[in-house]
């Protein structure tokens, strides 16, 4: 008998609604009995019982379906160990995937061995399975009875529901944190893994950085070299082109639509702008590597430069472009933040607009102003597609925008899109390269965030 | 005094003034320049270059013993040198097997099996019967009939050598090649034969992929929006929660693929290049736009409504859901419709969890493999042929109309249910 | 008696909407004229005519001419810019800039050049917080922030920003709505003293203040001007009916 997981959700469901319904008239035949009235609705002793028939039911179903073959694999991995105590690790992953592919069908093999062992892979499944329903229906079933049997009319069921909604609320909210230390972990045991292989200091201060060296894994004397410095200049050069570009764009933009536009055209460009915004960075990407990077090469050529066809500058000045937008609305939003009553005490003294935007408005944007250019380096940073797309893949130590540079994005998608095992040096050092980025981007966002949250709270 | 300085500081003012409608002129031209220059390099991926052919084919030859359509047979017969033959007939004067191999690359190399394909859904009744079909040219054909490879270059560095561009010439002549529009590209997935590629098994994986992440976030999202707003006291949690959401706001898109990679691939053990992984990472990825949207919307419902509310004796909890969500749902739509654009749109933590993959089939289900738009469109665009920038391009059109239309939607909800209160 | 402001059939309006309508009233110099009337009435519309403020605001158009020295305010040779050099204006709010005491003070100077160096700028903004009474309140922390210091104060650093422009006219609109009577004591003694040398147009909603104040008062009603006279004789013998009924508090 075999109980697959639609199965058993719908089944579950439908016992939550089944003692939805039975506590409610369940309560109000005990209310008759006892000739008094329920303290909350009816309703709320039914949604009561379906939250304790449903959610500790669904907890365990989503445990088991995610962590059940886990265990079973981890049971195999063990057979498959005691059986052959001569076979190493990565062998034994092998044998076990093989095992796997055997037990669904999705490969075909003469090895009785792994005949067997898929035989019992399957079965342990099945029972898998099978618990898991029986588990998940039997709790259910228990539970609602439980509840339902136990509701009192004098009870005040609604204010259970709520504390339990209210506690469901704050979960959510939790997942907040769970994502960021979630990524905090997973990069840092990754990087942990490759900081063992690999010098700390070496990866952070080295000059070189060429991963592409060791081939075979016996290589190890010969193994790629992964300092960081290069790539990371690379994302600043990158980085710092497009801020050329973005930040007097974006700003006067701003400017001009804050303080001097016309609601007509207002309503016009900031809209088109945000077009510009929405646009998928790919297509930037797209742009920048067969539009933009033969342009530059093309006027390079004119003025008798060498330029690179993976330029830095093509790239950084198409990020520049993509940029643009999210600069002019935020600093857009932080300029009309300004009181007005600031702007008229300027212009009652006298002052022309453009002083009372330099010498007042601007002064007293400028915490705004410096958040969103810092959130703005830390999209660039952290940008990944333009520059898969169009800048390139060598480290080279080089400031020359004309030249071509990586990043660190483009390093950990070349790292971890290839045909690489996961505990490969190379890709480990892609998570070495994530945990940088992420602690480089979170200390702009932390920092940007709380001084634009300082000028919000001035003018509150 | 004051007069004399007046005029330099007035032309302090139009500087200004200049500046301003100098960068906003310039922005507004690159977007003009990114749109159109794709459309001009997309455009003519709406058509694709077709040959007709004739061809009898006895069906009998496709049947079992007992008279029943039999798949194997039809797969195993040669429906290359049908073609191939029916083609030469253009041609008797081919005679070379190099000349017949040059010939044969002006068609498409799967013009065998897409023959068979159409036979197949022909259900032709028994018998022999003689068609004419449709088929693809090859890719190299159909971009120097829409004129995109220059034939000024020696014949030694074209894709296309002149002997095959007299043929195809003359089937043009004769009226059975000609450009019609491109079906292929609506209906099927990605191939590597640019002519037989298209965006439909990326679209669905797409859609798969988008369900879940709304699925995950939207519930979650206004969950923790209602939570923050109404429920939470004021305290260290609550602000580690609130500098947590919008620092994730900012994080790099690959780093949710890092962080998909090693929990859902590595630690949960979830497939590969599945929509599940992909909606789940975007999910979270979009988590903090919607909340952040949420809480913007609930907060601009006065709080004379909810005050109302309790005053009659609603619990807060009712207070929240009977009163202030129904009227806050506009706002949290229009967040998560600019949340599911922003992640329709995104590609890089999708390269992380390996949905960058070659997937020819359709996907029909949250857990096979599949790809997305975007990252199809650059897998398009890295490739050699320089059809499949074509098909590039044109998906990006596609794409980039949908997300404007999100945004316009967007845009029109705010503007219809914008209430001044 | 010469008049500074000569204001003829002056007629503002938002779009279709008329704020105020054949508005003609000449200002004495040198005195305090106080605007009062009901909410709406256009008082505070009129105020920010005589500096054209207004012209900061979308779809505001104005008709009629308004004079001050006998020049067209709305002529085409007159920059907004040095008119308001001329005509200072004080707001509801006090909206001090953001920036030390001393800064504020300087802005005006500052940019329209009207000191060559520094002792100068100094001698300017130590004369207006004089003149403002504020000296003895500020004078050591004159590069402490303004948006510090009380809400009278605030208010009395805008009175004193506006006097180092040295400007002929000088308009308040409800300075003192939002302060308290200590406060709004301070502020009206000083206004007294101002008017020796500046000629002070106030709006205001106190009738009492407008009484303790001014010299000349003018009554609009709904967008007219439906009185205008000297103080004492608006508050003891009103010609016309709507101005008897809203000093005596019937209406407004």
């Amino acid at each position: 008998m075999t109980l697959p997981l639609s199965f058993v959700f719908f089944v579950l469901l439908g016992l939550s609604v089944y003692f939805y319904y039975h506590a409610k008239s369940g309560i109000v035949r005990k209310a008759a009995l006892l000739s008094d009235r329920t303290k909350a609705l009816p309703s709320h002793y039914g949604q009561q019982s379906f939250l304790w028939a449903f959610i500790p039911s669904f907890l365990i179903l989503l445990v088991l379906t995610i962590g059940g073959p886990n265990y079973i694999d981890q049971i195999f991995y063990n057979k498959i160990q005691e059986l052959n105590p001569t076979f190493n690790e990565s062998f034994v992953s092998l044998i076990l995937a093989k095992v796997i592919n055997v037990s669904n069908g999705k490969i075909s093999t003469g090895e009785e061995n792994i005949i067997m062992l898929a035989k019992d892979y399957k079965i342990a499944f099945e029972q898998l399975h099978f618990f898991r329903g029986l588990v998940v229906i039997l709790c259910a079933a228990l539970l609602g009875m439980i509840i339902s049997y136990r509701q009192k009319p004098g009870s005040n069921a609604r204010e259970q529901v709520e504390k339990f909604i209210v506690n469901i609320f704050f979960a959510s909210a939790v997942i907040a944190i769970f994502t960021t230390v979630a990524i905090i972990l997973s990069l840092f045991f990754e990087a942990l893994r490759f900081f063992n292989l690999y010098n700390f200091f070496d990866f952070i201060f080295g000059l070189h950085w060429a991963p592409n060296v060791a081939i075979r894994t016996d290589q190890v004397a010969a193994e790629g070299s992964f300092g960081m410095i290069p790539v990371l200049l690379g994302t600043l050069l990158i980085s710092f082109i497009a801020m050329c570009v973005a930040i007097p764009i974006g700003l006067f933009s701003a400017i001009y639509l804050a303080e001097f536009a016309t609601p007509k055209i207002r309503d016009f460009v900031k809209p088109t702008l945000e077009i510009l915004a929405g646009i998928p960075t790919v297509v930037y990407g797209y742009f920048a590597a067969l539009t933009a990077a033969p342009f530059f090469r093309e006027i390079g050529f004119s003025l008798g430069l060498d330029v690179s066809s993976e330029s830095a500058i093509a790239a950084g000045a198409v990020m520049g472009i993509m940029i643009i937008p999210f600069i002019s609305s935020l600093s857009d939003d932080v300029i009309r933040a300004v009181p007005q009553s600031l702007r008229d005490g300027s212009m009652g003294l006298g002052a022309t607009k453009a002083e009372t935007i330099y010498i007042v408005i601007l002064p007293a944007a400028i915490p705004g102003l410096v958040g969103a250019v810092l959130l703005a380096v830390s999209r660039a940073i952290g940008e990944t597609m333009i520059v898969v797309m169009a800048a390139g893949l060598s480290a080279n130590l080089t400031v020359n925008p004309l030249e071509s540079v990586t990043t660190v994005t483009v390093q950990i998608v070349s790292l971890l899109t290839g045909d690489t095992e996961f505990d490969d040096i190379k890709t480990l050092s892609a998570f070495g390269l994530g945990l940088a980025l992420f602690f480089f981007t979170l200390l702009l966002n932390i920092f940007a965030l709380s001084i634009s949250r300082r000028l919000a709270e001035r003018y509150d | 005094m004051i007069r004399k300085s007046i005029q330099s500081r007035r032309a302090r003012e139009t500087r200004l003034k200049i500046y301003g409608i100098t960068s906003i002129c310039f922005a507004l031209i690159m977007l003009a320049t990114l749109l159109i220059s794709i459309g001009l390099n997309g455009y003519s991926a709406l058509q694709q270059a077709y040959f007709k052919l004739d061809i009898s084919v006895n069906t009998e030859k496709f049947v079992d013993d007992s008279g029943a359509p039999d798949n194997n047979k039809m797969n195993l017969f040669n429906w290359d040198g049908l073609v191939q033959s029916a083609l030469r007939e253009f041609f008797p004067e081919v005679k070379d097997r190099d000349e017949k191999k040059e010939l044969f690359a002006i068609i498409s190399a799967n013009a065998g099996y897409d023959l068979k394909e159409i036979i197949k859904k022909k259900a032709l009744g028994s018998g022999s019967h003689t068609l004419s079909v449709w088929l693809h040219l090859s890719d190299d054909a159909d971009q120097y009939l829409k004129g995109r490879l220059s034939i000024d270059i020696p014949e030694e560095d074209r894709r296309i050598n002149n002997k095959q561009i007299a043929w195809v010439n003359s089937l043009v002549e004769r009226d059975i090649a000609k450009l019609k529009f491109n079906k292929t590209f609506f209906t099927s997935a990605d191939s590597r034969e640019p002519e037989s590629a298209g965006i439909l098994g990326s679209v669905i994986g797409s859609a798969l992929t988008l369900f879940v992440t709304i699925m995950f976030a939207l519930p979650l999202a206004v969950m923790a929006a209602i939570y923050l707003e109404y429920f939470a006291k004021p305290g260290k949690i609550t602000d580690f929660i609130e500098v947590n959401v919008n620092n994730l706001a900012a994080v790099p898109s690959i780093v949710f693929g890092l962080l998909g990679l090693s929990v859902f691939l590595s630690t949960f053990g979830l497939p590969r290049s599945a929509p599940l992984v992909g909606g789940l990472v975007l999910g979270l990825m979009t988590l903090p736009t919607i909340i952040i949207a949420s809480r913007a919307s609930i907060r601009s419902i006065p709080p004379s409504i909810r005050e109302a509310a309790l005053g009659l004796g609603a619990s807060k909890m009712q207070a929240a859901l009977h009163h202030v969500l129904p009227l806050a749902t506009p706002g949290i739509l229009t967040g998560t419709i600019i949340g599911m654009a922003q992640a329709l749109g995104e590609t890089a933590p999708l390269l992380m969890i390996g949905m960058v993959a070659f997937i020819i089939d359709i996907p029909t289900t949250f857990t096979s493999s599949a790809t997305a738009m975007p990252v199809q469109i650059y897998m398009w665009s890295d490739s050699a042929e320089r059809a499949f920038y074509e098909r590039s391009s044109l998906a990006i059109l596609f794409l980039v109309a949908f997300l404007i239309s999100m945004n316009l939607l967007a845009v029109v909800l705010r503007k219809k249910f914008e209430k001044k209160w | 008696m010469t008049s500074k402001f000569r204001t003829k059939k002056v007629e503002v309006s938002y779009g279709d909407k008329k704020a105020i309508r054949d508005i003609s009233l000449d200002i004495e110099k040198n005195i305090i004229t106080a605007l009062i009337g009901p909410s709406g009435c256009g008082k505070s519309t009129f105020l920010r005519c005589l500096n054209r403020m207004n012209d900061v605001i979308e779809n505001c158009s104005i008709k009629g001419s308004i004079h001050l020295d006998e020049q067209d305010i709305y002529g085409p040779d007159i920059d907004p810019v040095e008119l308001r050099a001329r005509v200072g204006m004080v707001f509801q709010k006090a909206n001090p800039f953001p920036k030390s005491i001393f800064d504020n003070i300087a802005y005006g100077p500052r940019i329209h050049g009207l000191a060559s160096n520094d002792s100068e700028l100094k001698d300017i903004v130590h004369n207006s917080l004089e003149k403002a009474g504020l000296m003895d309140e500020v004078k050591d922390r004159l590069n402490d922030q303004a948006t510090g210091l009380s809400g009278g104060q605030q208010q009395r650093i805008c009175i004193a920003r506006a006097i180092a422009v040295s400007p002929e006219v000088i308009l308040m609109d409800e300075p003192c709505s939002a302060l308290d009577p200590i406060a709004t004591a301070k502020i009206e003694e000083l206004m007294n003293e101002l008017c020796q040398s500046y000629t002070i147009i106030i709006v205001t909603h106190s009738m009492q203040q407008a009484a303790r104040v001014s010299k000349k008062t003018a009554f609009f009603h709904l967008g007219d001007l439906i009185e205008y006279n000297d103080t004492d004789k608006i508050f003891t013998q009103p010609e016309n009916q709507k101005t008897q009924d809203y000093i005596t508090g019937r209406f407004g």
